[in-house]
């Protein structure tokens, strides 16, 4: 099963994906002030890898990366709210884009997946 | 931490001390202007050692390939040998031609390089003195069939070493050296019915400038919109030049934008993102070029991507100050 990020047309639609992504993030009140004021070609260079990384394209983020790369962001007030609210941008990007419910969902656990790191949790211990 | 070695002189670098900062406090003249990362001033090899990719953002693919980074930018993690301003690869020796006002504060100066300067109307060149003070200008006019020099748009700054250089009487016939081009904002054919948005402040003009020229001169057909910014009316000039083209053109529209002045034909008041947006709300498809004032490219930028245009259709050239 090819995954998401084959489906939309792998790289080459990464960046209208961007384009729809970022446009509503800076868009909306409960997230724009962690993106704005960042220059934009660096903010769109993440949001590339980001969106890679959960569609299941080719990616290199460890959970490490995460953490270090939210941290100042944490500091300023990152929440669970926040996480939520890129999640649910990132759902209608993808139906905008196309992809099927199933598909999104799919997304939306991987995305989940790095809440932990995102907002500077304690990792899970390992049983 | 990494030492840099450079014309025989070895500097330990400081924690987090970049190698231009290093260089010029070991006594290194290195050239340099915008310390930002914008104007290419500062543009060095490294001929040992890897530079930072952080320092070569913007560097030309080619050159980047060949170890040049920008020493404003650059941390390294590792010992760097490096080659800074007198590598010939790297500039155009050149003369100047003529300096004449273009408006209250704007000088036309006129170069002719030595030798062919492969260039795109709208890119940036530094331009260089023989005692070594650099300073970032945008090319207004390319060397073409008919004539070779290249145009630049020079505020005059009060105090401004170069501009006050270039303004003084007797300019015509001194040597001085072009190193670049470097940018992205030129006119690309292929897709003559998109529409244009071209939006610049001051001497922003320049590059907007050449780029209309290059695109009226392709054939383009799509819808070319102008707009030049300016606290007041004295700050525009080519005015009678961009009514000019206007005229006849069924598809080139000049509009001019101050914050101050009497409400006048084609001269709308407000500030230069307010005015473009409320002009033309929508401009998903439009390509767009954005120059001047850094803070207002930054704002336009964000308006203008909100407004619809995507990403990789929007370039961007703010104009950053020398830095002291």
């Amino acid at each position: 099963m090819p995954s998401l990020y084959d489906q939309l047309g792998g790289a080459a639609a990464l960046d209208q994906a961007v384009d729809i992504f970022y446009r509503k993030v800076l868009s909306d009140d409960r997230v724009a002030r962690f993106f704005d004021g960042v220059d934009m070609e660096r903010q769109a260079a993440k949001q590339k890898a980001f969106l890679t990384m959960v569609l299941g394209g080719p990616n290199h983020y460890t959970g490490k990366d995460m953490r270090e790369g939210h941290k100042h962001l944490v500091a300023h007030g990152l929440d669970d709210s926040h996480v939520d609210a890129v999640i649910q941008l990132l759902g209608e990007t993808l139906r905008e884009l196309g992809a099927d419910e199933a598909a999104i969902a799919q997304v939306a656990g991987i995305a989940n997946s790095v809440r932990g790191d995102v907002l500077g949790r304690p990792p899970a211990r390992a049983s | 931490m990494p030492t840099v070695r450079c014309r025989g002189a070895a500097i330990d670098l400081a924690e987090g001390e970049t190698v231009l900062a290093g260089l010029l406090r070991a006594g290194v003249p290195v050239s340099h202007s915008c310390r930002a990362g914008a104007c290419q001033a500062c543009l060095a090899r490294a001929t040992a050692g890897t530079p930072p990719a952080a320092s070569q953002v913007g560097v030309k693919e080619t050159l980047r390939a060949r170890g040049y980074f920008l020493a404003c930018q650059a941390r390294p993690m590792e010992d760097l040998t490096v080659a800074v301003d007198d590598d010939p690869a790297l500039a155009v020796g050149a003369r100047i031609v003529s300096v004449e006002p273009l408006g209250a504060d704007v000088l036309l100066v006129r170069v002719r390089p030595d030798r062919p300067f492969e260039a795109r109307a709208g890119q940036f060149v530094v331009l260089r003195r023989p005692d070594g003070l650099a300073r970032s200008y945008s090319l207004a006019r390319v060397p073409d069939e008919r004539d070779d020099t290249i145009e630049l748009h020079v505020r005059v700054i009060p105090g401004g070493r170069m501009s006050g250089w270039l303004a003084a009487p007797g300019r015509a016939g001194d040597p001085v050296e072009l190193r670049g081009p470097a940018g992205d904002c030129f006119y690309v054919p292929g897709r003559e019915s998109q529409p244009l948005l071209l939006a610049g402040t001051g001497t922003g003009l320049a590059p907007l400038v050449g780029i209309v020229a290059d695109a009226l001169r392709a054939g383009h057909s799509g819808p070319i919109r102008l707009v030049h910014g300016a606290r007041t009316p004295t700050g525009h000039y080519l005015v009678h030049q961009l009514e000019g083209w206007a005229r006849p053109s069924p598809n080139f529209e000049y509009l001019r934008c101050a914050l101050h002045g009497d409400p006048a034909q084609n001269l709308a008041l407000g500030s230069l993102d307010e005015v473009v947006i409320a002009r033309w709300p929508r401009l998903a498809g439009h390509r767009v070029f954005l120059c001047g004032d850094p803070e207002l490219v930054a704002r336009l930028r964000k308006r203008v991507f909100l407004a619809g245009a995507s990403l990789a259709e929007i370039h961007a050239d703010p104009f950053v100050p020398s830095a002291p």
